[in-house]
């Protein structure tokens, strides 16, 4: 029997400005059997969103098919007239992709939109469809299924719309599904349940799918065959225990290396004590802030609340949490750019003003910080020698040759070519823009550099030498980091110690070994459990844990009274948790966790 | 939420108006000479002048006249003008000389909106659909080229086309006000050109440009994907989240329309609203003025404010709270 989707000898172009073809996807052909998961994986500009979109005889604007064929059920969608393509795309193929958030229509119903398809190509009528909709929210275990249907896409939660855009995909019974890094953009708790709600829907209705991932460690979960994907040609093919037991292709060895191991004690870097000194490099005592009108001196939306964190010279403390924890404003406080509402800053030990238009040149010179987005973060109008050049001259005064000399030093300290000074950040890629906003903060020679995800939005072998290069920068200079990422498998290879971040509070901090080994915070064992690992049967075997049955994707949520990890807490104390804010446990050398659980219950 | 909004939204357009009142009436202060001796005119004396202000109530201080003027305009009385007086006397009242003014300018600026927003909104659709055709491509151009030439410009060539070139229509459209039917349709026509011109090349450019920008947006592709008909994309997927942003380029047009009817009025001596305050303007008739100025201004934050109040209904984040 021939296969459900058999991509045959697929060329795909991209027409330039000036009207001549490069081309995207180099002759590609695989095979979607019925009931089984193909993944197709690679880093950016593999060309992977642009084959699985083929499934639906969909290029995105600029593209064009230029020769092969994608077959389903046999026949090429590739040259199927627009009527029957149209008839066919959500019917027999169906597509997820990657932020539901924008996939979404902001003006519609979630019932409409998810209802939409099958209506439309009369499959079913509204009240079926309703029905069948139900159904789905159901399996994929939505809340208060009924009157789903009736929200619009802002009133739920971004865990909650990926499973509703499974429900809007899987609603017309498709043959075949397509998904886009349908997780990639989650928090790592959410992710574990968005990934076990495609993988039991897709087994119940028996349907075959795409899945498109630049994570190896997600595709070892729910692929049935791996394709690796490199400039838009397969560089390898095969079972998925197979490519991920015994890769045999140099590419694909590349990307398993950049797989970081799951996070454990003993993976962070020894720290000699060269740059050590009594005073910490910064420090926050007691600190509060939020956004919001003031009432009493408090926001009217509290994010931190009572921090207590201190950064030693030359150290790289790693902040995580899930997204709304409040590790952006922490860095936003730390730079000045967000007062705080109580508590100090400290540089050297010498309090900071809140403010950063109160600060002192030096004051500024000594904390700078590093944007998430390069992409934003770099004056498009600008060159890179002016983008160097400007704290070069502020903060330090050089001029001229001074400072030509002092670009080129930064240039080659985060190892980019020199005639890189008089390009525009548009002529360079993603990771040479991140080194380039590197190269930035570095110009001010600072002591303390707040780096706030700069490397999520990098592929991963891009990524680890973002993180390799940093490591370099810190011997070389020894500046001390804070280092803020949700992904928890780098902050533990990298930092020195780490902050655990709920809800705005500390729930946990220690050194890497400390927070990564037990004793641990509920909250900390909850995270270090659902970081993916690359192993086959990984998903099955961690849903199975206590700490996922009681946390895993539920809102947080900022309480005025008790500890606000309490719901999804499985070591809770009901009475106490949820009455009294939680004391601080010592474990010794600065290993704190903020429980009502005594040191005596989590030494046993 | 959505109350909150709408309330907080029309507060912001009462202090707006607040704050444009006294602009006039400061403005309108600074101009040299005050109203009693424009009115006394050359039979001025001392004391004849200082009687009227008495009696005019300029001697008290500014902000007393300020509240004073403001007060009257809230009760509709818009004060006395100097015109069709004889000299020394209070002229006639301003509400009565700008009634049938207002009612000009009204039917025009009504008859240009009837006829330039369906047809502007069909026209920038149309260009949307089918983005670099040959149709979209006539549209961008023509729209392009009329919104670069100053209005009066293109006043003068449609007068040169269809009043000097074709003979089809007057060049000037005054009325005596006994006009009926075909002769008042006639002498509204060559204005109404011209401004309709005028404003639906602005909304047809906006409206193609909101459309696009939506057109390219994930949930569109996502409906592309999931099958939906190009027509339904357009009519339920796009258009509810363009409602907000074209009823705003509306909404401004037409406030540009109801001030900016003063250069084509002029040009075509037509008697409206703005061509009477030009007419202040030129015999110093300051309590004219600044009853004109106000209505305009009144206008024009009114019909901003329906600007904003649509965007914030068609905002479902608003109109469905969490």
């Amino acid at each position: 029997m021939a296969a459900l989707l058999e991509v045959d000898q697929l060329k795909i172009d991209a027409r330039k400005d000036d009207g001549s073809l490069s081309p995207i996807v180099k002759g590609v052909s695989f095979n979607v059997d019925r009931g089984e998961v193909v993944a197709l994986i690679g880093e950016s500009g593999s060309g992977k969103t642009t084959i699985a979109l083929s499934a639906l005889g969909y290029t995105k604007p600029g593209l064009e098919f230029t020769s092969g064929e994608v077959r389903l059920h046999g026949q090429d969608v590739i040259s199927m007239p627009s009527e029957e393509k149209r008839l066919m795309r959500g019917q027999k193929v169906a597509y997820l992709a990657q932020s539901a958030a924008a996939t979404f229509n902001p003006s519609l119903t979630i019932g409409e939109q998810v209802t939409e398809s099958p209506v439309l190509h009369g499959q079913l009528n509204q009240e079926e469809a309703n029905q069948r909709a139900i159904e789905l929210y159901r399996a994929l275990e939505l809340p208060d299924p009924e009157k789903l249907g009736k929200r619009y896409p802002h009133q739920v939660s971004g865990g909650q719309l990926q499973r509703l855009m499974a429900a809007m995909a899987l609603c017309g019974n498709p043959d075949l599904l397509v998904l886009d890094e349908p997780t990639t953009a989650l928090d790592v708790t959410t992710q574990i349940e968005v990934l076990k709600a495609f993988k039991s829907v897709i087994k119940q209705e028996g349907s075959a799918a795409i899945y498109v991932t630049h994570d190896l460690s997600v595709v070892a979960q729910i692929a049935d065959d791996i394709v690796v994907l490199y400039a838009g040609e397969i560089q390898e093919h095969g079972r998925a225990e197979q490519v991920v037991y015994q890769p045999g292709h140099d590419y694909t060895r590349r990307l398993m290396n950049a797989v970081r191991p799951p996070p454990a004690a003993g993976q962070g870097d020894e720290m000699t004590g060269d740059h050590e000194r009594e005073a910490p490099a910064l420090e926050v005592r007691e600190l509060s802030a939020g956004y919001g009108k003031k009432n009493n001196g408090n926001p009217s939306i509290r994010v931190l609340r009572d921090v207590n964190i201190s950064i030693e010279r030359g150290h790289t403390v790693g902040v995580i949490g899930e997204s709304g924890c409040g590790k952006s404003t922490l860095a936003r406080v730390m730079s000045g750019l967000l007062p705080a509402s109580q508590g100090d800053v400290l540089l050297d030990g010498e309090p900071l003003q809140p403010d950063l238009k109160n600060r002192s040149r030096s004051e500024l010179q000594k904390v700078q910080f590093v944007f998430q987005m390069a992409d934003t973060a770099l004056n498009p109008r600008q060159r890179i020698d002016q983008i160097l050049g400007r704290p070069l001259e502020f903060y330090l005064g050089l001029k001229g040759g001074e400072k030509r000399k002092r670009i080129a030093e930064l240039l080659e300290m985060v190892e980019l070519p020199q005639d890189f000074a008089g390009r525009y950040p548009d002529e360079l890629s993603g990771g040479q823009k991140q080194r380039i906003n590197l190269a930035r903060a570095l110009a001010a020679s600072p002591e303390i550099l707040l780096c706030d995800e700069v490397i999520s939005a990098l592929d991963s072998i891009v990524g680890a030498n973002v993180i390799e290069l940093l490591k370099r920068l810190r011997k070389l200079t020894g500046v001390s980091y804070v280092f803020i990422s949700h992904d928890l498998s780098t902050v533990a290879s990298f930092a020195d110690e780490i902050v655990v971040l709920y809800a705005g509070r500390v729930v946990e901090q220690g050194h890497v070994d400390q927070v990564l080994s037990p004793p641990y915070h509920p909250y900390t064992r909850l995270l270090i459990a659902s970081v993916p690992e690359l192993r086959v049967g990984w998903l099955e075997a961690t849903m199975e844990t206590q700490e996922a049955k009681a946390g895993i994707d539920r809102v947080v949520r900022i309480t005025e009274t008790g500890c606000p990890f309490f719901d999804r807490c499985p070591i809770k104390i009901e009475g106490t948790c949820d009455k009294e804010i939680p004391p601080i446990r010592n474990f010794g050398d600065h290993h704190q966790i903020e429980c009502h659980r005594s040191e005596a219950d989590f030494l046993n | 939420m959505l109350f909150q909004a709408v309330f907080r939204r029309v507060l912001i357009g009462i202090v707006t108006l607040l704050v444009v009142s006294i602009i006039i009436f400061i403005g309108t202060s600074l101009l040299p000479g005050d109203v009693a001796e424009i009115i006394l005119g050359q039979m001025a004396t001392p004391e004849s002048l200082a009687a009227l202000r008495i009696k005019l109530g300029m001697d008290h201080p500014p902000h007393i006249r300020y509240l004073m003027w403001l007060g009257d305009l809230l009760t509709g009385d818009l004060g006395m003008s100097k015109a069709g007086s004889g000299a020394g006397t209070i002229g006639t009242e301003i509400s009565v000389m700008i009634a049938p003014r207002l009612m000009n300018t009204l039917r025009l600026s009504g008859m240009v909106a009837i006829i330039s927003i369906p047809m502007a909104m069909m026209l920038g659709l149309l260009a949307s659909m089918y983005p670099g055709s040959r149709i979209d491509r006539i549209i961008t151009f023509s729209t392009l080229s009329i919104i670069s030439v100053p209005d009066f410009l293109v006043a003068m060539i449609l007068v040169m086309i269809f009043a000097v070139q074709l003979g089809w229509l007057p060049s000037i459209a005054y009325m005596s006000g006994n006009e009926t039917g075909w002769q008042l349709i006639r002498a509204l026509l060559m204005p109404t050109l011209t401004l309709v011109t005028i404003v639906s090349a602005q909304i047809i450019r906006m409206t193609r440009a909101t459309i696009l920008n939506i057109m390219s947006s994930p949930y569109i592709e996502m409906a592309i994907l999931k099958g939906v008909p190009r027509k339904r994309i357009i009519l339920r997927h796009s258009l509810l989240n363009t409602i907000g942003p074209i009823v705003n380029v509306i909404a401004l047009n037409m406030a540009w329309l109801i001030g900016g009817v003063v250069i084509v009025e002029t040009v075509f001596a037509y008697p409206g609203l703005a061509k009477l305050m030009i007419d202040g303007v030129q015999t110093r008739d300051l309590p004219l003025v600044q009853a004109c100025a106000m209505i305009f201004c009144a206008t024009y934050v009114v019909l901003i404010l329906i600007a904003d109040m649509a965007s914030i209904i068609s905002n479902p984040r608003l109109r469905h709270p969490k």
